[in-house]
């Protein structure tokens, strides 16, 4: 009877397969063609602007380094994504610890108000936002957008990090505080490396969210040299949108350090973004 | 001399007591005052920017409902809503059909199946100014799939899809959910691994057909999943903006414009930001709306 079954599925699998190659095509096709792009001149991208290059061009590179300023741009998007990753992965794992580990009265109330904030549209704060921002003296400045983004993005990550945290057993902390341990020596010596995990994860996830986020960088980062990758790949765009060969090596850079990160971390990447990082 | 040291060592001991009861607080007031600032603050004040006249810069002058029925008069905000709720009727059916669908193709498989997950997840972890360039090309009518095809000898797809504003719409959320429906079926499938596998093996012993699996089993026991990903999208869809605002900004003639692109334009190029404040305020709104039907279904004992 089983033997039965199990033919009968492996004979159902095969259309799962063809469609699921199909759409293996659909989700990767478009970055081999940015890929092949990239690395043909726009006479080639003229008569064949889809298919492999018929020679490998990669002059397209430095030039579009050059001309979409990424030295500069790239340099902006990193120290957000480092200033952003550790405003979240060191005020939010304060407050996880202290929602976790330490009986905090009131922590009820605390969770209510990180699940409304979390919710909390950016549309419905925006406009006011910037004029305090402005009147602040904190419109194009990284600084300032690195406080939006810990605001916007730590509520998840303080989730996913009191979640490690609640596993951990007590008895570490116990013994450690029977041997005149104080809560920062437990929170450093103990808490943070048992549940690095959660902070490896949390970091990937506000990373990569700094990394391509939009809106915010748009609106609050106009000046030129203070673009970020993404809001001057937007401008890079609408100047050469026409030659595809330089627009394409561009995106490149802007991919493979994600592309790069994402092989490498899977297992976090996917379990982080799924469990609740759930922002579009 | 002991008592003096009793005393102060009372006092040390004290003052540690109330900083054991102080530090738990301590340690969330860093963050606790950064989203203040950042976010309940100014969401707060939007209340009260929206009845005013405020440009933007200076002072605000208090003019009660004004915007709220300059909304109901403005022809732009009305197409903007229309869009919005057709974007959502597309993303509440079709990327949560195919992830669905393929989540359920996925499912059964014992080989490949990490590479198709990895496959199909990609998209989702790039940027939106690339999937958007990517796209354009893609989608161009001289250069595009559609100019391969009618070369080819399939004619009729070499269409601007971007450039008309019939389609310009659904052109956008075509490519948005390029990027979308991969992590949606990453969703979909963990709820689904959870799911029994003794369930299968009985509807089986019973002579269920494939159909009956998915309609009786599968889409039961990924539920909470389901609906909860049916709010939050519904919740989204009045908060469309990164992909209308790169690929066309609203356009051609209004065709994509969304409450998003004209809250933006309002409050940043028209230098009405009282306006603004109340469009941002109705698309929160919208979305409260289905958090309240959400809640309300709940009470009343629904399933979700």
């Amino acid at each position: 009877m089983s033997i039965l079954f199990k033919k009968r599925r492996n004979v159902t699998l095969v259309p799962n397969y063809v469609v699921l190659i199909l759409l293996t095509i659909f989700a990767l096709g478009p970055l081999v063609v940015l890929g092949f792009n990239s690395l043909k001149d726009s006479a080639e991208l003229g008569s064949n602007p889809l298919g492999p290059p018929k020679q490998m061009i990669l002059e397209n590179y430095p030039q579009a380094w050059e001309q979409g300023n990424f030295s500069t741009t790239i340099r902006n998007s990193a120290i957000l994504v480092v200033g952003t990753v550790a405003g979240v992965l060191v005020f939010g794992g304060m407050a996880a610890y202290s929602l976790s580990r330490l009986k905090m009265r009131g922590s009820d109330a605390l969770i209510i108000y990180l699940l409304v904030i979390s919710t909390l549209p950016i549309q419905l704060f925006l406009v006011p936002l910037y004029s305090l921002w402005r009147n602040l003296g904190l419109l194009n400045n990284l600084f300032g957008l690195i406080l939006i983004y810990i605001a916007v993005m730590s509520p998840f990550p303080i989730f996913l990090l009191r979640s490690y945290m609640l596993q951990l057993s007590p008895d570490f902390e116990d013994a450690a505080r029977v041997d005149g341990a104080n809560e920062w020596q437990i929170l450093w010596k103990i808490v943070i490396p048992l549940s690095w995990p959660g902070f490896l994860t949390t970091g990937l996830v506000v990373a990569l969210g700094v990394w391509n986020e939009f809106l915010l960088a748009t609106v609050f980062l106009t000046n030129e040299n203070l673009f970020t990758i993404a809001t001057s790949y937007f401008q890079f765009t609408r100047r050469f949108g026409v030659d595809w060969s330089l627009t394409s090596a561009a995106a490149m850079f802007m991919i493979i350090p994600v592309l790069v990160l994402f092989l490498i971390f899977q297992k976090p990447f996917i379990e982080g973004l799924t469990q609740g990082g759930l922002k579009q | 001399m002991t008592t003096i040291e009793e005393a102060k060592n009372k006092r040390r001991q004290s003052r540690q007591l109330i900083f054991r009861k102080m530090l738990p607080w301590l340690l969330v007031l860093p963050i606790l005052l950064i989203s203040i600032t950042v976010m309940i603050g100014p969401a707060i004040s939007s209340f009260y920017y929206a009845m005013t006249d405020w440009s933007g810069f200076g002072a605000a002058k208090f003019i009660g409902l004004e915007n709220f029925r300059l909304l109901l008069e403005d022809s732009s905000y009305k197409e903007a809503l229309l869009h919005n709720l057709l974007w959502l009727i597309y993303v509440t059916t079709i990327p949560i059909a195919i992830a669905l669908v393929v989540a359920s193709l996925l499912a059964p498989l014992r080989r490949f199946g990490m590479f198709f997950r990895t496959a199909f997840f990609i998209p989702y972890v790039l940027a939106s100014v690339v999937i958007s360039n990517v796209w354009r090309n893609l989608l161009s009518p001289t250069k595009g799939i559609g100019a391969l095809l009618a070369k080819v000898g399939v004619p009729g797809l070499d269409q601007a899809y971007l450039g008309n504003p019939k389609t310009s719409l659904f052109a956008i959320f075509f490519i948005d959910n390029w990027h979308w429906w991969g992590f949606l079926m990453i969703l979909f499938l963990a709820a689904m691994q959870n799911i029994s596998p003794d369930l299968y093996e009985a509807a089986r012993i019973e002579g269920a057909n494939r159909w009956h699996e998915f309609r009786y089993i599968t889409i039961p026991g990924i539920r909470p999943t389901l609906f909860l990903m049916l709010l939050m999208t519904s919740i989204w869809s009045f908060l469309v903006f990164d992909y209308v605002w790169i690929l066309t900004q609203g356009g051609p003639a209004g065709g994509s414009e969304v409450l998003g692109t004209l809250l933006f334009k309002n409050a940043f190029f028209n230098f009405e930001a009282g306006y603004a404040a109340a469009i941002g305020l109705t698309m929160s709104f919208y979305g409260g709306i289905f958090i309240l039907l959400f809640i309300l279904g709940r009470r009343r004992g629904w399933d979700i």
